[in-house]
């Protein structure tokens, strides 16, 4: 009776690579442990349909092997056993890829058809599953992990990877802290990475509000004078540094961190921040949403829980039509929520009622406490105005409201009195992302949170601004002057 | 003819994920986009030949029907008979791998279909991403970690 083994797997690397390595009939000393020695016999090529290779096991056996299929449409490739030293008869064997397109990963499926000697079935079967397919997958994904398919054909597979060199590349610096004529953009060099990091080519940094208060001085111990602002960027990986295994070079990653530093064409990261992206998100929206929206989650899932609080809570707004605010309104009214949103133009209402907010106050100055009261009071304030509207934002929120402190567009918030609480109960959080994307698991599931999300119409990509990073000083005015809405990108 | 592919990574085993998706009536159980379906003439919903008629969440109503039901392969094959998307000769197929190192299958949407010429792109978009991934992803965050 014919035997027939099955295998498959997952490769975290893009079907092109796997291919360009499997598709070569002849690479397998280079790869497969159990495999000594290859060679094309009769000096034909390794993609030649028909060519014969001729293999010696570390075993010991040898086999020869004839190249029945190559295509490359299907990534397809069948061989048969046409003499071997191993009781296998009637040996043929199938290797099939497939793209897994949400993610950029290769399904390898592996599979053959043979006779053996009676008795020796199981003996034989499990040789083929476990010593050949199963040991295949592991050694292929360690080749690749090493960048062995990356070396020069013919050169020593134990040989250790060229040093990395350092790259070139441009950097925006606070050359003093103060207004925007301070962001200056100089020719730097990036390093090799570290132990545990990642170096990423950016194409698009995130521009967030976080950054300006840096380039202000006002949290030195983040950002001391001197240094390259930016919390988050995405592009593609170019090489990774010692023990980093989840990530390879050429994948599509953007990040976020507790460290500034993004706003410059290469940076080292650490492997811990960062997230593939799913082929449908490009650079520019990933650096437009992956720090609003964590935010954004984290904000109405566990600071807000408006999930948990049930529909028709009322939740303010302010700065409705800014990079967070437009997820926030639309995320928080697909959860059930009534959306209130202060915004700062006519412009801007248009634009928060397009993406949920249902109540929308245009004030410039601050003033929205009664129009709140007359529709409930807030059961929870997303607040990124800071001291400028701190007693309106107390006037405005309900019974047992709940105050999120995100910023201090309007000046430094001063301490907040606990006795100004205790009238109505208010609870009140000063929270910042990165503590709640504080492991690789939690950043993970947010992500694809946010992903999920966003596929599914639950928020919409955001309107981006884009800009060079030669106009970063333009791009921080703006950002201040409150004349944009959407999110702002630097491209590099 | 256009064609979209999709594909993608479940983490519950071909038999767990067929069972949810075998039914050709049970898109709203687990595809986000879907808000009914039921089946014309009454016939069994596993019946080659059956029609699907559904709404999805935005209001569209759409008929299809099934050519191709495999138990052993996990896939279902079917064309789309009436639908406010503007395609012809569109057939589809859905179908599951079981992936053998963990507990875990390789799930593939494709399609292929003609549409009036500069269209190409919207529908792909809409096809691909809108309408296979964001039933994969419902499946994903439906078996995913539990």
């Amino acid at each position: 009776m014919l035997q027939r083994v099955v295998r498959s797997t997952i490769i975290d690397a893009p079907i092109e690579r796997v291919w360009a390595v499997l598709r070569d009939f002849n690479s397998h000393d280079q790869w497969h442990a159990v495999v000594d020695e290859s060679r094309i016999e009769a000096g034909e090529k390794s993609d030649q349909v028909g060519c014969v290779r001729n293999f010696t096991l570390k075993d010991g056996h040898h086999i020869r092997e004839q190249l029945l299929t190559l295509d490359d449409r299907l990534h397809r490739s069948t061989y048969c056993i046409v003499e071997a030293t191993v009781p296998l008869e009637r040996y043929v064997a199938t290797v099939t890829l497939k793209p897994v397109t949400d993610g950029n990963r290769t399904f390898w499926h592996w599979e053959s058809t043979f006779a053996t000697p009676p008795g020796q079935e199981r003996e034989l079967r499990q040789m083929v599953a476990e010593g050949v397919y199963e040991a295949g997958f592991e050694n292929l994904r360690r080749h690749l992990a090493a960048g062995g398919d990356l070396r020069a054909p013919g050169s020593s597979t134990a040989a250790p990877l060229p040093r990395a060199l350092p790259v070139s590349m441009r950097r925006v610096r606070v050359a003093r802290y103060g207004g925007a004529d301070a962001l200056v953009l100089e020719d730097a060099e990036c390093p090799p990475p570290g132990a545990g990091e990642v170096r990423v080519r950016q194409r698009a940094v995130g521009v967030n509000f976080i950054d300006i208060y840096l380039r202000r001085g006002w949290i030195p111990p983040m950002l001391p004078e001197g240094g390259t602002p930016g919390m988050e960027a995405a592009g593609t990986v170019l090489d990774v540094g010692d023990g980093v295994r989840d990530v390879m070079p050429g994948d599509r990653v953007a990040y976020l961190g507790p460290a500034p530093g993004a706003y410059c064409g290469v940076r080292n990261v650490p492997a811990d921040w960062l997230v593939r992206l799913p082929p449908a998100v490009d650079d520019e929206v990933a650096a437009a949403l992956l720090l609003k929206g964590l935010t954004a989650d984290y904000l109405l899932h566990d600071l807000g829980q408006i999930d948990r609080r049930g529909p028709g809570t009322r939740l303010l707004v302010h700065a409705a039509a800014g990079g967070v605010g437009l997820l926030v309104c639309a995320w928080a009214r697909r959860l059930g929520a009534t959306v209130i949103g202060t915004v700062s133009s006519e412009d801007k209402a248009r634009q928060a009622r397009a993406h949920g907010c249902e109540h929308v106050i245009v004030t410039r100055d601050y003033r929205f406490a009664d129009a709140v009261q007359q529709l409930g009071g807030a059961d929870v304030l997303i607040d990124g105005l800071g001291d400028a509207a701190r007693d309106e934002n107390l006037a405005a929120l309900a019974r047992r409201g709940h105050w999120i402190s995100l910023g201090q567009a309007s000046g430094p918030m001063g301490a907040v009195d606990p006795n100004a609480l205790v009238a109505k109960s208010i609870t009140f959080s000063r929270p910042v992302v990165f503590d709640y994307v504080a492991t690789r698991a939690e950043l993970q599931r947010r992500a694809a949170r946010l992903w999920a999300a966003l596929a599914d119409g639950t928020i919409r990509r955001p309107p981006i601004e884009r800009h060079s990073l030669e106009n970063v000083q333009e791009v921080h005015r703006r950002l201040e002057g409150r004349v944009t809405s959407g999110a702002l990108v630097l491209l590099v | 003819m256009i064609r979209v592919y999709t594909s993608s990574v479940i983490d519950a085993a071909a038999d767990t994920v067929w069972s949810r998706i075998r039914d050709f009536n049970a898109l709203p159980l687990w595809h986000p986009g879907i808000a009914d379906s039921r089946i014309e003439n009454n016939e069994p919903s596993d019946r080659v030949g059956c029609i699907r008629h559904f709404h999805t969440r935005d209001g569209g109503m759409i008929r299809e029907r099934l050519l191709a039901l495999s138990d052993y392969e996990y896939s279902q094959t079917y064309e789309i008979l009436e639908s406010p998307m503007g395609v012809a000769n569109y057939v589809a197929t859905l179908k599951l791998t079981p992936i053998t190192d963990g507990n875990r299958c390789f799930a593939e949407w494709s399609a292929e279909f003609d549409c009036a010429e500069g269209r190409e792109r919207e529908l792909t978009e809409l096809i691909g991403n809108g309408v296979f991934q964001g039933g994969l992803d419902g499946l994903k965050r439906h078996f995913g970690r539990r």
